[in-house]
């Protein structure tokens, strides 16, 4: 079976199709920023994106993303290298401290920018309630993500 | 919105950003082994036999530990060595492990757990606190000779005669709950047997010297066979200690037995299960004031439930006894404190350590007494809190620093406009749907450790011949981001660029054990110990001028990378380059000690802390009438932070602090049925997200603090004692229904059990 992840085109084995996915990630192509934190999709540390919308895969398989686009937080950054401007609003507004949550909340807040480039901070609120952070209080999270939303518009 | 803000400066933060950021977990050693935990269906039983043996002919199976198998000691703690890293005869909790499976996958090692046997004796448990204490109860610990673990108690004036020239006399009874930490990363530790004979210790924890004396206690060696280095870790708040210290220590004797690095990684069912929780409190508060509004007498017992091991009972109780009267003069004092086993689960360090629990008491009943006497709630808190020069209950004068009580509540009550938001509070009395309230809550606390432990802790600075620089301390990044705060200390006290320094990866192999990174003491005494180690650095480099170009130093500046010696300026790099050459190291260890404190255990006095700190905090709320909803419309926090090193990180730990204090007030109780946990994951343990959570204003007040080199005073505690007590005050001027238990659920349309 074939997938794309974080734009490059991938052949899988279809002895993996019953892999878990968070494990075929981070075990066979080393993307260890999607998280195991509860393993039964209440905290969104495992959230990537598929086909542009925001998952939380821990209880998903290789074979349920077949033929689909993922992007995980590795495949965030601009080609060149650069951050991406919602990374780098997160790291100027201070939006993450032990960094755990970090990679699932980039991503999510990423998949709601892209379909609502003029969020409220209600809005924000709204689309982050499925991912915990237990450091931040959410506040600079949403500061960044408020912030970044300028850059969706362009 | 915190637009103007200077941007946040990080070590860690790209690599965060990006994923990069390798966890415990996200790292691998070739021919790693996998180990798991067996836990016992049991809360309290005497056990029989533990068979593993069919557990050992399973699929990938490598070995089976048990207690049998410990080289040195298999009962270890902080304080108390009682913690059984494997249960031998007895099981005192829900969450203690009989047997540790090593196998080649994880999966493997977790379908064999299934198969080891236990046969074993239920005993009746122990699981309230009060009955512990009763005369005839059987003990959980019978080497221990009681069930009280600790007592701790203050003994200032007279209480009687106190009582008796009170106008009004209240007493009421609390309880608090059990609490989750619920960092997001759940315990992990990799242990990786050296050519050297070394025992490597990875591991998601806060404190790797504690980490390394429970790893050495059990493989019976000595502290320098084992070197515990610091990883990316993905959250602590107090939970990353005893816990994660004996899951470590399994590992390596499982690493030590095989001869394999070996990786124990946790579920997040086993975490909550066996980690330590925040005590549940049981607290009977007396209360005594004048007709006028001044507190004339606080007689109180204290009752915290230790669950089956001591962890830091002793030193939790006691920050509770010290600050039992919360931030108010009072000359008759009585206070006995009590920890007490019982077959609950293990209670330690939480964000907070014993003040949350106590807070949300006192500033409880200071409304009650303002409500009661028709005095103004700010009113009655100006009367009674410490000022310039004023007397703790523990006898302390505070005239060392600036006593700021009184500039963090204003600042809270201009920034929040909270005078014309109380008129607005509904009191009950409104006909409205939505009840309106706004409540605040005031605090000072202790910095530091202050008599519970020695305070110390040492830094490292090593120039390189290029100029770019090594820092070490004994802090430990928890995600706080105490390494960056460390290097803008170091920059701002040196006059050098940021970007020339790095944080060396920590190690206990590095640098002299510093204490635990906890007590909101990790910018205080890591930057304590920067700017001293700062100051030996500049000595150094100036007496190397002055011998080398006969420049006058006495009054070097150093900025902006030079070094400005009257007419003379010299470049930091060509002066490092320089010191190569002419054979001397710009290397220099810095050592701050807490200045002296001081107690008496049988009265209860001393200067308990070598300085406080003051903060406020408010909340406005709306309660439905129907539905007894709570919604937080907007928070405030008013802190002194003495000096914020990173000012967005201090802030995090205002907005972090306010919500797990939401958290506290509203949502989170760890539910126990027979000595069982019953949620054991973040479906059920309701923790807070975005849409619970109100926006937040944060004001960092700075006072330097003379007793730190770097003026900062802890901030990271302080933040999270105040929101339950703002939130019970507000729910109270919405209803005029006062709340004694946490979490509050309010309900309006009955009587409720208070005492439950």
């Amino acid at each position: 079976m074939k997938m794309t992840v974080n734009r490059k085109l991938i052949e899988v084995p279809d002895s993996m199709k019953e892999r878990k996915l968070v494990e075929f990630l981070r075990e066979e192509l080393d993307l260890t920023g999607v998280k195991n934190a509860c393993e039964m999709k209440s905290c969104g540390a495992c959230a990537v994106l598929v086909n542009n919308k925001s998952f939380r895969i821990c209880n998903a398989f290789v074979k349920d993303v077949e033929n689909c686009e993922l992007l995980t937080i590795e495949g965030m950054e601009n080609e060149d290298g650069t951050l991406h401007p919602l990374q780098q609003a997160f790291i100027d507004f201070g939006a993450m401290q032990c960094g755990f949550c970090t990679p699932g909340m980039v991503l999510t807040a990423h998949a709601f920018l892209l379909g609502n480039n003029e969020p409220t901070r209600e809005q924000i609120r709204k689309a982050l309630q499925s991912n915990i952070c237990r450091c931040t209080g959410y506040q600079q999270i949403i500061d960044a993500v408020e912030a970044a939303s300028a850059f969706y518009r362009k | 919105m915190k637009k103007d803000n200077p941007k946040a400066w990080r070590n860690d933060a790209y690599a965060k950003v990006t994923g990069r950021a390798r966890y415990t977990d996200d790292v691998k050693f070739p021919f790693m082994l996998h180990a798991v935990p067996v836990y016992s269906d049991f809360v309290s039983a005497e056990i029989v036999s533990i068979d593993t043996s069919d557990a050992e002919k399973s699929e990938g199976v490598v070995k089976v530990l048990t207690h049998k198998d410990v080289p040195g000691t298999n009962r270890f703690g902080q304080i108390i060595n009682d913690f059984r890293i494997f249960a031998e005869d007895r099981i005192f909790y829900n969450g203690d492990v009989i047997a540790f499976v090593v196998a080649d996958t994880r999966a493997n090692a977790v379908k064999a757990a299934g198969l080891v046997k236990l046969e074993a004796k239920a005993i009746p448990s122990i699981l309230d606190p009060e009955k512990a204490l009763e005369p005839d109860c059987p003990l959980v610990h019978e080497e221990h000779g009681s069930n009280i673990i600790n007592e701790h108690r203050v003994r200032r004036g007279n209480i009687e005669d106190g009582f008796k020239n009170s106008g009004l006399i209240l007493e009421e009874v609390f309880q608090t709950q059990f609490v989750e930490h619920a960092y997001m990363e759940p315990e992990v530790a990799i242990c990786n047997p050296r050519h050297d004979g070394v025992m490597e210790v990875y591991a998601s924890m806060q404190h790797p010297f504690s980490t390394r004396r429970f790893v050495n206690a059990v493989l019976g060696g000595r502290l320098a066979d084992v070197e515990v280095i610091s990883t990316p870790m993905g959250g602590g708040f107090g939970g990353k200690d005893d816990t994660i210290s004996i899951v470590a220590a399994r590992t390596a004797l499982a690493a030590k037995l095989t001869g394999k690095p070996v990786k124990c990684s946790y579920a997040r069912e086993w975490s909550i299960r066996e980690s330590y929780k925040r005590h549940p409190y049981r607290i009977y508060y007396k209360m005594g004031f004048t007709k006028d509004g001044k507190i004339k007498a606080v007689k109180t017992k204290i009752i915290a439930d230790g669950g089956a091991y001591c962890s830091v009972t002793p030193w939790v109780t006691w920050r509770s006894t010290v600050q039992c009267c919360g931030p108010y003069q009072v000359e008759n004092v009585h206070c006995d404190t009590y920890g007490v086993y019982t077959n609950n689960v293990v209670t330690g360090a939480m964000r907070g350590f014993g003040s949350p629990q106590m807070n949300f008491v006192v500033e409880s009943m200071i409304d009650i007494a303002a409500s009661k006497l028709g005095i103004n709630p700010i009113e009655i808190r100006k009367i009674n809190m410490v000022r310039q020069g004023s007397i703790t209950i523990t006898g302390q004068k505070l005239d060392n620093h600036k006593v700021a009580m009184e500039e963090t509540l204003n600042t809270v009550l201009d920034e929040f406009d909270y005078e014309s938001k109380f008129k607005k509070c509904s009191f009950g009395k409104s006909d409205a749907d939505e009840l309106y309230g706004v409540g605040l809550a005031i605090s000072y606390r202790g910095m530091s450790l202050g008599a519970e432990g020695t305070d110390f802790n040492s830094a490292i600075i090593n120039v390189q011949p290029d100029g770019s620089i090594l820092l070490e301390t004994g802090i430990h990044e928890n995600g706080q981001g105490s390494e960056s705060a460390m290097c803008l200390i170091l920059a701002r006290e040196l006059g050098v660029s940021l970007d020339r320094i790095r944080y060396r990866r920590p190690s206990t192999s590095n640098i002299p054990d510093g204490g635990t990174t906890v007590a909101s003491r990790g910018t205080v005494m890591g930057g304590g110990a920067v700017v001293l180690a700062v100051k030996k650095l500049k000595e150094k480099i100036a007496e190397f001028i002055n011998k080398r170009h006969g420049s006058a130093v006495g009054n070097a500046v150093f900025k902006d990378d030079e070094i400005i010696c009257g007419k003379d300026k010299y470049k930091f790099d060509d002066v490092i380059s320089s010191m190569y050459r002419n054979q001397e190291y710009p290397h220099v260890f810095g050592v701050f000690r807490g200045p002296k404190v001081t107690w008496n255990e049988e009265n209860g006095q001393g200067d308990a802390y070598f300085s406080w700190t003051y903060g406020c905090q408010a909340i406005e709320l709306t309660v439905n009438r129907k539905s007894g909803k709570v919604k937080l419309l907007n928070a405030i926090a008013a802190h002194d932070a003495g000096k914020a090193a990173n000012v967005q990180m201090t802030l995090g730990q205002f907005y972090g602090g306010m919500a797990m204090g939401i958290g506290y007030g509203l949502h989170e109780e760890v539910k126990m049925k027979d000595g069982v946990i019953t949620n054991t994951n973040f479906n059920s343990y309701r923790l807070p997200r975005s849409t619970d959570l109100p926006e937040m204003k944060a004001v960092i007040i700075e006072n330097p603090d003379p007793n730190s080199p770097s003026g900062a005073k802890g901030i990271g505690e302080p933040t999270n004692e105040l929101m339950a007590p703002a939130i019970a005050n507000a729910i109270f001027n919405a209803t005029g229904k006062r709340y004694f238990k946490l979490p509050i659920k309010v309900d309006l349309s009955g009587e409720e059990d208070l005492n439950q």
